[in-house]
């Protein structure tokens, strides 16, 4: 369980390193290594060069303003959790953020890391995505913003090209009577959940007039699925089992090692019901904190 | 053709210390083979075992998911660094003594770095968040109950050594 050889460049500035991965095909860009140190060592990946990001400057940032939250690359899942800033400007960040690893991993890997690597059993994907948010890259050919739902192409795969570095992402803030949710099922808190819900529900003149859910560990992107009908007649055990139904009719659970299809759907059925039901109560009640998963 | 070896200058339980080693040298390895601080033990190697868990920069990481050169310029400290000045047990070593915290003793050098940051940062823990303090540890000997229990008299001990500093000064 030793990386293959690999050659180590650590750049200062980000024009140095666009230019180190605009000329080297088989580099690949370090961060947190929480994720793509294990790849090396099970020799999963081996890479010929790998370009350590830690030392580019003015990348770690958590910075909240009346849009949204903006996430440095070099900002840890740790310092995106302690940010009372970001948790009050959209909650689901924070609340998701806490079911991410242990305390230990969340202390080195970084949120737009997980967001690159793009694990659908990853919790923060499935958030960028059910709230519309984005990612600015760079290259040595200029920068792009790419939108959530661009970024994820398959299992482990983002739509980032070989010589691009993430530079912040973007998650917008809570808009006006809107409440979120998170819940997920783990076999030990910190691990890889065998499901996962992020919710999101808008109220306006006592209707719901939005409600979406995002699943993780479900299909093999994290994947939408639009929920606003089911509820549109209000919040009952009624809807919300049927909201569940209606999630499952546009999923497929897979079977792994950690847990049957019929299992999964399950998860969903009754995960979907709970988160939605918070983030309802979540919308309608004057914004208190909503509980902690 | 030969692999580049990189300087590394890292403080290591507050000595400095000086090593050349390839990229691919995991933080681990540098500790235990370049180093021979052997109390750093590697179990899975790939982030989930928690017992190579050292601090950088006061934060417990998994050494074996840093690369020793990503290392270069922070502060470590490992097992072999919180005992007392006096060679001393430290007061999470003397709870888990206390406490019958350990059997075999593979998983402990990862327990007593990651409850050292974990009580700095929240010195008096309830049950539940002595629990969670560990979530990211396996022992397979103990059954966890007595090393929560250490986690719990290791807040006495520290917060009655603050209790003593203080008589001391009056
Ligand atoms: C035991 C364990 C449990 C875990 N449990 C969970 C969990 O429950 N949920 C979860 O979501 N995650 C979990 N993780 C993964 C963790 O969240 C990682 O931190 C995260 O997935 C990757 O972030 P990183 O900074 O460590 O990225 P790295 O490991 O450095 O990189 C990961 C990939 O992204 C690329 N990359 C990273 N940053 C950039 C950038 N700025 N620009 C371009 N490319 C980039 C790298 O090239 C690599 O391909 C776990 C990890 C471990 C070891
Ligand atoms: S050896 Fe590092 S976590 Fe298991
Ligand atoms: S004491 Fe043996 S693994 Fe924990």
């Amino acid at each position: 369980m030793k990386p293959a050889p690999f050659a180590y460049r650590r750049p200062t500035t980000l024009e140095e390193a666009l230019a180190v991965l605009a000329e080297s095909p088989d580099a690949k860009v370090l961060a947190g290594g929480q994720s793509l140190v294990p790849l090396l060592s099970m020799r999963l990946a081996a890479p010929a060069l790998l370009v350590d990001i830690n030392r580019l400057p003015d990348l770690d940032h958590v910075t909240a303003t009346a849009d949204g939250v903006r996430v440095g690359a070099l900002a840890r899942h740790a310092d995106v959790l302690a940010s009372a800033e970001a948790r009050a400007c959209q909650p689901l960040v924070a609340l998701a953020l806490g079911n991410v690893a242990h305390a230990t991993i969340r202390n080195r890997g970084t949120t737009v890391g997980s967001l690159v690597h793009a694990d659908a059993a990853a919790e923060m994907p499935v958030v960028l995505r059910l709230l519309g948010g984005s990612v600015d890259v760079a290259s040595a050919s200029g920068r792009r913003t790419i939108a959530a739902d661009d970024l994820f192409l398959g299992p482990l795969e983002s739509s980032l090209r070989p010589d691009e570095i993430a530079l912040e992402a973007f998650f917008p803030a809570l808009a006006p009577g809107a409440g979120v949710g998170f819940e997920e099922v783990a076999r030990r808190h910190g691990d890889y959940a065998m499901c996962g819900v992020a919710g999101l529900v808008r109220v306006a003149g006592g209707r719901v007039v939005e409600a979406r859910a995002g699943y993780l560990s479900v299909s093999d992107v994290p994947t939408v699925v639009d929920l606003t009908d089911s509820l549109a007649d209000g919040v009952t055990d009624a809807s919300l089992a049927a909201a569940g139904e209606a999630a499952l009719a546009d999923l497929d659970p897979q079977e792994d090692i950690h847990a049957a299809a019929d299992y999964r759907a399950m998860l969903v059925r009754h995960l979907t019901g709970r988160v939605l039901r918070a983030a309802h109560a979540h919308a309608t009640d004057e914004r208190g904190e909503p509980d902690h998963a | 053709m030969p692999e580049e070896l990189h300087d590394v200058s890292l403080r290591v339980n507050g000595i400095t210390r000086e090593v050349q080693v390839p990229g691919r040298r995991l933080l681990s390895d540098a500790l235990r083979h370049d180093l021979a601080l052997t109390g750093t033990h590697v179990g899975c190697e790939h982030g989930v075992c928690g017992a190579c868990t050292v601090l950088v920069d006061g934060r417990p990481v998994r050494s074996c998911l840093m690369l020793a050169v990503s290392a270069d310029g922070t502060e470590v400290t490992t097992v072999e660094g919180l005992g007392e000045p006096d060679g001393g047990l430290g007061p999470v070593q003397q709870a888990f003594s206390e406490c019958h915290g350990l059997q075999c003793g593979f998983c402990t050098p990862g327990f007593l770095t990651t409850i050292t940051a974990g009580l700095r940062e929240n010195p008096c823990p309830t049950h539940d968040e002595a629990r969670d303090m560990i979530a990211g540890n396996l022992c397979r000997c103990t059954g966890y109950q007595n090393i929560v229990r250490a986690v719990e008299r290791a807040s006495e001990l520290i917060a009655e050594g603050d209790v003593v500093g203080e008589g001391e000064r009056a």
